[in-house]
């Protein structure tokens, strides 16, 4: 009973008024007002939903606002990222079938993967040249993780080869603080890394923290077998913390650097973070 | 003689009508992502009773090779979506209004007489209140579908930082299939609400944009005359 006199009680707005006529004169008065402040509020939004519409660049894909929308999120993300959160693992027998969904930067049709070698730029020795079998000898890691596609669509798949992280460890970048190279401690090297095909005709740019998260591979191997050329043979990177766009196959070069890198398709309107 | 009410104040109604456009746009973007990758249908083994969607939908709304655009757009107005849905619970809370929002015991109940009602089936008037059972249910299960779509939504987003919100979802999969679900349950949501406030008539529509509605009162007793009446 004490909660039904608690309720919110309409409030009456009319008592002034002493007969039928003039409450509905006052009526169409508060009618008259409230109808042209919600007609205008449409309208206005309206206009910004075309504005925004239209003022998307054809080549950058979308509008400004949305791009500084992106990367206000990418902030967030980048601010909360913790290399301790891991893309779920899963048993051998979840193992299906990957689509090959993206042939750019694999077309080079004079392509040898036996004079194929790994350009590392950047690490504190200098510019260095690796053939897989180098790369082979550095510690292999396995795992089995959701491959996600921007697409929407996504597979368990197998993949073993080296730890991005444990490669710079043993190749390692100069550090701001001078101190050893550290791969926990993401702010102490050049804040990102580009990796390009070797015809440079596919690149993807690459955060610090998410490069040197441990379930970020240098893959060889794919469910159980060698790597395919379709699939990223010699050597294709995979990085569970993000969309499979950054999944670079064929990797080329890699090299460390402090400003933004290019990235094929955030020039194509997505989000260059594509963060999960 | 009539009185006008206020039945909406201006913070509900702000808060009710910015849902319009942001859901608007939140749908309308989210089907630009599901683009993509259109695999959901409804079936029985292999046959298929409702495939989303099919060609002549895509081609009717202009869906197709926008992505990009979609994303960027799905997670602007997203924040806007929770910004408001937060908003919406504070004041619900602080305004004391969600005695007349939230259901009660046997609402549910009268709830379905309230339908047997509106279909014609039943035929006693029903008790006057701001909300009746079926509003306060369905709109009470809209505010939880609200809460959902954002739990899946930001499971959807960052499945690997929000693994334990993935996993609470069922999975990656699970969360995108839910999310895909929530957003149908709101859309038919929309419909029955646009057909609900065009059968109540434009009195009650007109206090959700102005504030105030038009009540007569209650007919006083033969002999009472026009004397002023103290009211509540």
């Amino acid at each position: 009973m004490s909660d039904e006199k608690r309720s919110p009680t309409p409030v009456e707005v009319s008592s002034a008024e002493t007969s039928e006529a003039q409450v509905d004169a006052r009526l169409q008065r508060l009618s008259r007002r409230g109808f042209a402040i919600a007609g205008l509020t449409a309208v206005g939004a309206i206009l910004g939903g075309r504005w925004l519409q239209k003022t998307a660049a054809p080549d950058s894909g979308v509008a400004w606002p949305l791009r500084r929308a992106l990367e206000a999120n990418e902030a967030i993300s980048r601010k909360t990222f913790s290399q301790a959160a891991l893309s779920p693992t899963f048993p051998r027998g979840a193992v299906a079938a990957l689509r090959v969904n993206g042939t750019r930067g694999l077309d080079e049709e004079e392509f040898e993967p036996e004079e194929w070698r790994l350009a590392l730029e950047g690490s504190a020795e200098g510019p260095v040249s690796l053939e897989l079998s180098a790369l082979q000898s550095l510690p292999r890691t396995e795992q089995i993780t959701e491959f996600k596609c921007i697409e929407g669509w996504s597979t368990v798949a197998q993949w073993a080869g080296v730890r991005l992280s444990d490669l710079l460890r043993a190749h390692p970048p100069v550090t701001r603080s001078g101190r050893p190279f550290d791969p926990a401690r993401p702010d102490d090297v050049p804040s990102y890394l580009s990796l390009a095909t070797p015809d440079g005709e596919y690149y993807v740019g690459l955060d610090a923290a998410a490069a040197l998260h441990p379930q970020t591979l240098l893959a060889w191997e794919h469910n159980g077998a060698p790597l395919t050329l379709e699939h990223g043979a010699p050597l294709r990177l995979v990085i569970p913390v993000k969309y499979g766009v950054k999944n670079i196959k064929r990797v080329g070069v890699i090299k460390w650097q402090s400003e933004r890198p290019a990235d094929y398709w955030a020039e194509r309107g997505y989000d260059w973070y594509a963060g999960l | 003689m009539p009185r006008l009410v206020l039945k909406h104040t201006l913070t509900a109604r702000w808060l009710h009508w910015v849902n319009f456009p942001v859901l608007a746009v939140m749908v309308g973007s989210g089907l630009l992502i599901y683009w993509a990758n259109d695999v959901y249908r409804v079936g029985i083994g292999g046959v298929t009773l409702v495939q989303f969607f099919p060609a002549w939908f895509y081609e009717a709304f202009g869906i197709a090779f926008s992505l990009a655009q979609g994303m960027a757009w799905h997670f602007a107005f997203a924040w806007l979506l929770v910004l408001n849905g937060g908003a919406f619970a504070i004041w619900l809370w602080a305004s004391g209004e969600w005695r007349e929002f939230l259901p009660r015991p046997g609402h549910l109940r009268e709830a379905w007489q309230v339908v047997l009602h509106d279909l014609g089936i039943r035929k006693a008037p029903l008790p006057p209140a701001k909300r009746n059972a079926a509003q306060r249910v369905t709109y009470s299960v809209v505010l939880v579908m609200g809460a959902l779509s954002t739990l899946t939504g930001f499971a959807i987003y960052k499945p690997v930082q929000l693994a334990w919100l993935a996993r609470a979802c069922g999975g990656y999969e699970a969360a995108r299939l839910e999310h895909f679900w929530l957003m149908l349950g709101f859309c038919a949501f929309f419909v029955l609400h646009v057909v609900q406030v065009v059968r109540a008539g434009w009195n009650n529509f007109r206090s959700m944009v102005i504030g105030v509605e038009r009540v007569e009162d209650a007919p006083r007793p033969a002999g009472a005359g026009e004397q002023p009446v103290v009211r509540p």
